[in-house]
């Protein structure tokens, strides 16, 4: 059996920031590439470039030197609007804090990414219920972010993530702000999209837990990227 | 959606909100009294027509012109009638009584000035009675006044007392017109001044006269003045609009002023919009990132905070245009006496609602830069 193809290929990836005069480079000569259907977690300690990466790889962020390939599409090639374009079409972002827009519902925070497609309303409205019948908060779609808990706002949050059917998911820290029970949640839906529907998730974590969900495991330190140590998530079990 | 966002947005605080509209409104109505302020300045230049002249003594108002000119000026090509008139300056009760009051010669003036509106049974018994007097009907009410009444002014000019018998009360063809003024006779106060001071009889304040074609003014005027030049009072013709804007322009730094506050209180709610929507702004920055990191890109961002600021200036600027009728009319009632015609006029409601697209946009400006501006990975930073 053939193994998935590559969908991000990530070579010779260098990125640095300025503080004042100082240059701190933040990711050295990064090598990465992510098969069609893989689920991903980097880890790491702060500070060593994880959400950078993820950034970079989710067209967030501009690297100084190196190529990022997704989906065949050389990233670091595309101007501002044709990255933002790229975006809404194949990238679904998962943040540790949800990041809803407050005043809209959960059905409407799932249709916004659609406001792109140049789909119709109607067509819009029911991609975006489908979105929240697979994370199972269809019954809430006309409560606002205030109106749900946390586990449940990380739900909605999967559900606009995937409402496009994105190349790849990237979720940073997407259980750093939920309560176990919750977190579970977040993660078997993770799984289940990885699993059933084949989709590539990129996870930034500092939960072991979560990582161990993943089927790759990838560790950052001082901006280098490595294989996770064997004992990387031994001190959790 | 743009909308809803927009909407929505624009109540998340609803304190500021309404203390922003609130300044808004307080602005666009003090914006709006003051333009009309300006504008009750100018009634009187725009009430003129462009069928009358005006000819005074060309050294000032204050000297006045011989009677023996009215013919003169009749004689000259393009001038249709010729009225006098002199300022009487007389006093009703007491100083703070004032309004505008006029000796004319019934006939020619009317005829002149058809924007006065009487009925032809008040116009014939003004005619008829030389100590018969007629009132606009604004000042009429103000002193209980009715038809047949005697009214006895006091004059400042013409020394002594003098009686006038209400004959009429006109009305203005419409909201433009002064119905603050008084007519009368001016046979009567020439004869009157024959018989205290014969040296002061037969003197005309200023000449007004119609010409059939307006744009003859300047040639008639020309012509008129010809006429007198070198002679003992030489005369200054000039058109209605003109002599009135020469009254405008003694107190043009006044206006100045006026218009200089409207301006301030334009860049008051600039500053006040402003500041709104830059709280408003720098608290949402993680959204605008979220909206970027979508896919959506300056020109959605540019039109919801945009959206926002305009929708705030247009809710303050309509609640302030529509309790400026209100308040002018109550302003109007208050000082009715100095300005006889204060209305809200088309202009200014068009400058108020000028003002708030300007103020509206300008106030988003900075705001929206900032918010296409800023990197997404620092916007996101702001959540949490």
């Amino acid at each position: 059996m053939s193994q998935p193809a590559i969908i991000v290929r990530i070579s010779e990836l260098c990125k640095s920031y300025r503080r004042g005069a100082q240059i701190v480079p933040v990711l050295r000569d990064i090598h990465l590439a992510i098969r069609e259907g893989e689920f991903l977690a980097l880890m790491g300690p702060s500070g060593s470039g994880k959400s950078t990466l993820l950034n970079l790889i989710a067209g967030l962020d501009r690297a100084d030197q190196g190529m990022v390939h997704v989906g065949g599409v050389d990233i670091t090639e595309l101007s501002e609007g044709e990255l933002a374009a790229w975006r809404s079409l194949h990238v679904g972002f998962i943040f540790q804090f949800y990041n809803l827009i407050p005043v809209l519902t959960a059905l409407e925070n799932v249709e916004l990414p659609l406001l792109l497609s140049g789909l119709s309303r109607k067509a819009r409205k029911e991609h975006a219920l489908t979105a929240l019948h697979l994370v199972n908060l269809e019954d809430r779609m006309h409560h606002r972010p205030s109106e749900l808990s946390g586990g449940q706002q990380q739900r909605v949050a999967i559900a606009r993530a995937v409402v496009t059917d994105p190349t790849i998911l990237v979720a940073d820290e997407p259980t750093g702000d939920l309560d176990r029970a919750s977190a579970e949640d977040v993660l078997r839906l993770m799984e289940q999209f990885s699993r059933d529907l084949n989709k590539t998730i990129i996870m930034v974590t500092h939960d072991p837990r979560a990582a161990r969900r993943a089927k790759t495991l990838k560790y950052l330190d001082k901006g280098l990227l490595t294989d996770a140590p064997e004992d990387s998530l031994s001190e959790f079990v | 959606m743009l909308l809803k966002i927009l909407f929505r947005n624009s109540f998340r605080r609803p304190l500021r909100t309404a203390l922003t509209v609130f300044g808004i409104c307080v602005a666009i109505l003090a914006f709006g009294l003051l333009r009309t302020v300006i504008d009750a300045w100018h009634a009187g230049v725009e009430a003129s027509s462009a069928y009358r002249l005006v000819t005074r003594n060309a050294i000032s108002l204050v000297f006045s012109l011989p009677l023996s000119y009215k013919e003169k000026i009749r004689g000259v090509e393009g001038v249709t009638s010729v009225s006098v008139m002199n300022w009487f300056g007389g006093i009703y009760i007491d100083e703070k009584n004032f309004f505008a009051n006029f000796a004319v010669e019934p006939k020619s003036f009317l005829n002149l000035y058809p924007e006065y509106l009487l009925t032809s049974e008040e116009e014939e018994a003004f005619f008829r009675d030389r100590r018969g007097c007629v009132a606009g009907r604004r000042l009429a009410d103000r002193f209980g006044w009715r038809i047949g009444d005697s009214i006895t002014l006091q004059g400042t000019i013409f020394p002594g007392d003098w009686e006038f018998v209400l004959r009429g009360i006109y009305r203005g063809r419409d909201s433009t017109v002064d119905e603050n003024q008084f007519f009368f006779h001016w046979d009567y106060l020439n004869e009157s001044i024959k018989k205290r001071h014969s040296s002061l009889a037969d003197q005309v304040g200023i000449y007004v006269f119609g010409i059939s074609d307006p744009d003859q003014a300047a040639q008639v005027a020309n012509a008129v003045d010809a006429l007198f030049k070198n002679s003992f009072a030489e005369t200054l013709t000039e058109t209605e609009k003109a002599f009135q804007m020469g009254f405008i322009a003694l107190t043009q730094a006044i206006l100045t002023a006026v218009r200089l506050v409207s301006l301030v209180v334009i860049a008051i709610i600039l500053a006040v919009v402003a500041n709104t929507m830059a709280m408003s702004v720098r608290e949402r920055m993680g959204e605008y990132a979220v909206f970027k990191t979508l896919g959506f890109g300056g020109m959605f961002l540019g039109a919801v905070i945009l959206g926002e600021a305009l929708w705030l200036t247009l809710m303050g600027g309509i609640l302030g245009i529509v309790l400026t009728f209100p308040a002018a009319r109550f302003f109007g009632d208050a000082v009715g006496n100095y300005f006889p015609v204060f209305i809200v006029s088309r202009d200014t409601i068009l400058m108020d609602l000028l003002a708030v697209f300007v103020v509206g946009f300008l106030a988003a400006v900075v705001p929206v830069w900032r918010a296409v501006t800023v990197p997404i990975a620092e916007g996101l930073r702001r959540i949490g």
